[in-house]
């Protein structure tokens, strides 16, 4: 059976030219880039190379960009970062949306006396600017928003938020992960000054992050070592990696109208042949300001999981808000901070595309989805189609 | 990904007994689309009390709609007071096992039946016993215990399992804690100790008076018993003892050895400052 993977804001296919990029640092160039002699130290240049790469796709200047671990490890070294060289500040401003990289990082930290602030959103995942305005204050260390959610793709206005930061002197800080390489971006012109991103939201492998430091920030490194990034973070290279997500950005920047023009086609006729046929269904989240590969959509009298399930059936890779999908017994926190009821949560399913996506497989997952839920509601108690079409 | 077995997914994706009977005698319905599942159960009980026909409809996840379906099949042609027997152990096991995150669907299917089979008895819809401590999910003490009590749970993260209670705000799990301590309490095994209490006392008495207050008045020095609570056994010394700077190594060295030997090996001697 064909996998048709329509999962990418949880993670990607590592792109053919990025494996091909990495393979010579798993065999001949296994060197170690800190070493004085030459076969260790060509390593070291092709680091400098993709540091290159990902400042390019980040309209940013390679000394300002720290690799990482993942993800997380980016976020938590710019927050830890803050409160350490913002002594004597004890506030943090967030969202309630956020991945739980930063939201159980921020949870953790109450317990040690920090100040937590999360800025709610509305019913269309858009966040709060007036709450957001009035939260700053003389205590705030950093203020820390998702530039888009991995859950239905909703794009926060990021630059203003950070220029509001910015006229109050506070740091400001994104996790861009979902956002890079999706959406242009360039922080020569913007008030950002930590940014996060994750390899392996853009076709590189899992395993390698980057967190951006505008040069002048004061900074705080969390993984202390050796002088590796500058002493910044210190810790052999992850050489394979480092260069792989290099490749990645390439391939990005290339692929950025790509993504914004043909994949935003797809998910848009995904998502309005789906709404179009299958009754008591919407999309969750702002319409416009959103990702060009996401759609989150609910489906009135089915359970998520059930969805999911059945859709693996027919080899279609997706995931879902509801509580039985995450082992908790809450639908997600996304959803429910935007106010979608409960009824509507439990049947939400992302779905997340990509570069690799074609017409042919939005057209199987468009045939297959119908009759899913068709067959779910014909055994839900909830549902009565002759009522509903009364309605 | 849930580790479910081929039997949940194969009842999952080929449900027997979906829809309702006509004519249906005997109905329970359970849960709510804002909880996250719900089950109608929907039985025909001839005047033989045999079940006849037993459909389901389920709003849920796979474990739910795969548990509802098993019990059906089970259901039918039993008689009710076989029926009344089954529970929710019975109907995981029919599917080879559920996670054990998912059990509280079994717990569905377990009290749709029991709802169905009042309403065949024709005994009113009962309101809601007991009082409800999980407010997220509207689960009360009552079922919470029954819960404990017919899987043997001991910690809230397997009552929330079973029955979803403190799966939410978790602001009750204090609450969910007393409750199991409560059961544990009461259905501790009263099995008479190698050593009551009163015969420890009693030994310890006999211990001190033959084997330690000989010796201990020989230097001018005598012990007294103040209490014991557990294996601590609380002294006060007396004459030189209270003033002697070896006081500390006699009672360990020499009391507490002894006591250990003659009365209760676990014994640990303690001053008390009087």
């Amino acid at each position: 059976m064909k996998t048709i993977y329509l999962d990418n804001n949880a993670t990607t296919q590592v792109a053919p030219e990025v494996l091909e990029a990495m393979m010579p640092y798993y065999c001949d160039l296994y060197g170690n880039p800190s070493s004085a002699h030459k076969f260790g130290g060509q390593v070291a240049g092709r680091i400098q190379a993709a540091r290159q790469s990902v400042a390019s796709l980040l309209g940013a200047m390679p000394e300002e960009i720290i690799f990482t671990s993942c993800g997380s490890e980016s976020d938590n070294t710019a927050i830890l970062s803050a409160l350490n060289t913002e002594r004597g500040k004890g506030h943090i401003v967030t969202s309630r949306v956020e991945h739980p990289a930063i939201r159980s990082l921020c949870n953790h930290l109450t317990r040690k006396g920090v100040r937590i602030t999360e800025i709610q959103v509305d019913r269309e995942g858009n966040l709060d600017m007036d709450q957001y305005k009035e939260s700053l204050t003389s205590d705030t260390a950093i203020v820390s928003f998702m530039w888009a959610n991995n859950e239905t793709g909703v794009i926060f206005p990021i630059e203003e938020a950070a220029a509001m930061a910015k006229e109050k002197g506070i740091l400001f800080h994104t996790d861009a992960v979902q956002a890079v390489g999706k959406i242009p971006i360039n922080l020569k012109a913007q008030q950002i000054d930590m940014l996060s991103l994750s390899g392996h939201k853009l076709h590189a492998p899992k395993g390698v992050g980057v967190l951006y430091v505008k040069k002048g920030t004061k900074f705080s490194p969390f993984l202390i070592g050796g002088h590796q990034e500058n002493g910044r973070r210190g810790g052999t290279e992850n050489t394979a990696s480092i260069v792989g997500l290099g490749k990645a950005a390439e391939l990005a920047a290339r692929h950025m109208d790509e993504e914004n023009s043909r994949v935003k086609g797809l998910r848009d006729k995904l998502e309005k042949e789906i709404i179009k046929v299958i009754p008591n269904s919407r999309v969750n989240g702002n319409p416009v300001k959103r990702l060009p590969n996401t759609t989150n959509i609910s489906f009135e009298f089915v359970e998520g999981e059930a969805i999911l399930l059945m859709m693996d059936e027919f080899g279609i890779c997706a995931s879902s808000g509801s509580a039985c999908t995450s082992g908790s017994l809450q639908p997600s926190h996304v959803l429910r901070a935007m106010g979608v009821p409960f009824t509507m949560s439990h049947g939400s399913i992302r779905f997340s595309l990509s570069i690799y996506n074609n017409e042919e497989e939005i057209d199987f997952v468009i045939e297959k989805v119908p009759s899913i839920i068709e067959k779910l509601r014909a055994i839900s108690p909830f549902w009565k189609p002759a009522a509903q079409s009364c309605q | 990904m849930w580790e479910y077995t081929d039997k949940v997914r194969e009842h999952f994706l080929n449900p027997r007994n979906s829809g309702e009977v006509d004519n249906a005698n005997a109905i329970g319905e359970v849960g709510s689309m804002a909880c996250g599942d719900a089950l109608k159960l929907t039985l025909k009980i001839d005047n033989n009390g045999i079940i006849e026909d037993a459909k389901f409809q389920t709003f849920g996840c796979a474990s739910a709609i795969a548990s509802a379906s098993a019990l059906t099949e089970m259901l039918k042609g039993r008689s009710i007071n076989e029926a009344e027997k089954i529970t929710n152990q019975d109907i995981a096991d029919s599917l080879g096992g559920l996670p054990k995150e998912k059990m509280h669907c079994s717990v569905l299917g377990r009290q749709a039946l029991e709802k169905a089979l009042a309403h065949y008895r024709g005994e009113p819809q009962k309101e809601q016993e007991g009082e409800i401590i999980c407010e997220c999910f509207g689960v009360t003490d009552l079922e919470i215990e029954r819960a404990i009590r017919e899987n043997h749970l001991t910690t809230v993260e397997e009552i929330t399992n079973y029955t979803k209670a403190g799966g939410g705000c978790e602001k009750c799990h204090d609450r969910i804690r007393e409750i199991i301590a409560k059961i544990k309490e009461v259905e501790r095994p009263v099995v008479r100790p190698k050593l009551t209490n009163i015969e420890k006392i009693r030994k310890i008495e006999e211990t001190l008076e033959r084997e330690i207050r000989p010796s201990l008045q020989n230097d001018g020095g005598d012990i007294a018993l103040i209490d014991v609570i557990g294996n601590r056994v609380l002294v006060a010394t007396r004459g030189t003892c209270a003033v002697c700077k070896a006081s500390q190594q006699t009672l360990k060295n020499f009391v507490e050895w002894k006591l250990r030997e003659l009365v209760w090996p676990e014994l640990v001697v303690e001053e008390v400052i009087e």
